[in-house]
């Protein structure tokens, strides 16, 4: 990286989308400028505007004044303009090993995250059982491909946190928070042993935990959102 | 490269499957095609996609890579020495990632949203995908192809569009893409077509419009119930 090269991310602190950003940037020793969308602000900051005026979203990385959107293509980009040595890359040198981890990232996004946050929008118990049901059973394939894709190690990328454990441990504050305020298991100790180990791992990591906020302001905003969305008082 | 066993798992009118295709081709990769019925689908594929049970499914040396997009990718760090899909600078390279994925996700899907309305909805969905092809064109500002001076990825994940969406226009009797308003995507749908790869690989058209209307007609039929 070169010196004096202005990096900023604009974030929201609860956004797991961020949250990946801003751990894989610490893990690359990238010096950042962390500008907070302020919650609960009707209007996005111009700043925002500007940079991301297709989707109007966070995170955007800004870097040397060029703004980058969406999540998992900013941890690529991360991976490719900061690599310091093939060592510590997020991604898997091996094109196929690459793909899997890409596959499941975007499973996480796409179709997992939003059963996990359709536990908290449930406006009947139905409802909600169904999210639930859908979250376990995305967390047995999720064991199932860590069993595989770790080859036995402690994380999907192998000795070290890589594109895949970003993209799914980004999740853990809401899937903890989400556990705690409604009063659930999501992880199972017979059907996910191996995910229960490696979230552990995840949230006690040093980059990690400079990043991720305490469980409770996650379940104190989840209770913020519920009211928003009519499903609480 | 010699030895190497590439079959690709699809089916005849999807432009998720003909993307992957185009790429093979583009990278002179044989490969064996084995094509899905879809309601009746191989022990093969549910094997190979477990997950979500769709085509394409891209099986190199037994190993099976899903989702088009990301087998676009795989297909392009493979081989890499014959025309790349995507850019070698870092920041272009997430630039073209990201319009991969507004196309993807902004213009394919209005065009769904298009074929399964009528009426003031069926308005709505055109000006929807109308103002998403616009965005779109700006990335083409200044260039032939999305790619530049040849084809890249952007415009093989675009590539449903000069393909399918007159089909579209003719099934719904509304025209979508014009000179007037949409000019660069308009003269890089001609110069798509013009394209050998996709001169060799258009999907059969009858069976193609035939396949529309169905689908049209049971999601209207569905709606009004």
């Amino acid at each position: 990286m070169e010196n004096g090269e202005d990096i900023k991310v604009l974030g929201t602190w609860p956004s797991p989308f961020v949250i990946r950003v801003k751990i894989a940037l610490n893990m690359k020793g990238i010096v950042y400028e962390s500008l907070e969308e302020v919650e609960g602000l009707p209007y996005k900051s111009e700043l925002l505007l500007k940079s991301n005026p297709i989707y109007k979203k966070v995170p955007v990385l800004i870097h040397g004044g060029k703004p980058l959107c969406e999540s998992l293509i900013i941890l690529q980009y991360i991976d490719e303009a900061f690599t310091i040595d093939g060592a510590s890359s997020l991604l898997p040198s091996c094109p196929y090993d690459s793909a899997l981890a890409r596959f499941w990232a975007f499973y996480l996004d796409d179709k997992w995250f939003p059963s996990l946050i359709g536990i908290l929008k449930a406006k009947t118990k139905e409802a909600k059982e169904e999210s639930k049901k859908q979250v376990e059973q995305g967390l047995e394939l999720l064991e199932e491909a860590f069993k595989k894709i770790s080859k036995g190690k402690r994380w999907f990328n192998g000795d070290k946190i890589g594109y895949l454990d970003l993209a799914f441990g980004s999740h853990l504050g809401w899937l903890k928070a989400i556990e705690k305020s409604e009063n659930l298991n999501l992880f199972d100790e017979k059907k996910t042993p191996n995910l229960i180990e490696w979230a552990q791992c995840f949230l006690s990591d040093d980059n990690v935990k400079k990043v991720m906020h305490e469980i409770d302001k996650f379940v104190e905003y989840g209770h913020k959102l519920k009211i928003k969305w009519g499903v609480a008082n | 490269m010699a030895n190497e066993e590439v079959k690709l798992y699809g089916m005849t009118l999807s432009p998720f499957v003909l993307r992957v295709e185009w790429a093979l081709k583009l990278k002179h990769i044989e490969y064996e095609y084995v094509n899905e019925d879809l309601k009746n689908k191989s022990p093969q594929l549910l094997h190979y996609n477990p997950v979500h049970k769709q085509v394409p499914v891209l099986v190199h040396n037994g190993k099976p890579i899903c989702e088009s997009t990301l087998i676009l990718e795989y297909i392009d760090d493979v081989w890499k020495t014959s025309c790349p899909l995507l850019p070698s600078d870092p920041h272009e390279k997430a630039v073209a990632r990201f319009w991969a994925k507004f196309a993807e996700e902004k213009c394919l899907h209005s065009s769904f949203d298009v074929i399964s309305n009528a009426g003031e909805e069926l308005q709505k969905a055109v000006e929807e995908l109308q103002q998403n092809l616009k965005t779109l064109e700006g990335y083409l500002q200044g260039k032939k192809f999305f790619g530049g001076d040849i084809i890249g990825l952007v415009d093989i994940v675009a590539g449903w569009i000069p393909c399918w969406l007159p089909m579209i226009e003719e099934l719904v009797g509304v025209t979508i893409v014009d000179e007037e308003h949409l000019p660069l995507i308009k003269a890089w749908m001609h110069d798509i077509l013009e394209l050998d790869v996709v001169k060799k690989t258009m999907p059969p058209l009858d069976k193609t419009a035939a396949h529309m209307k169905a689908i049209r007609e049971n999601v209207l039929a569905a709606k009004s119930t």
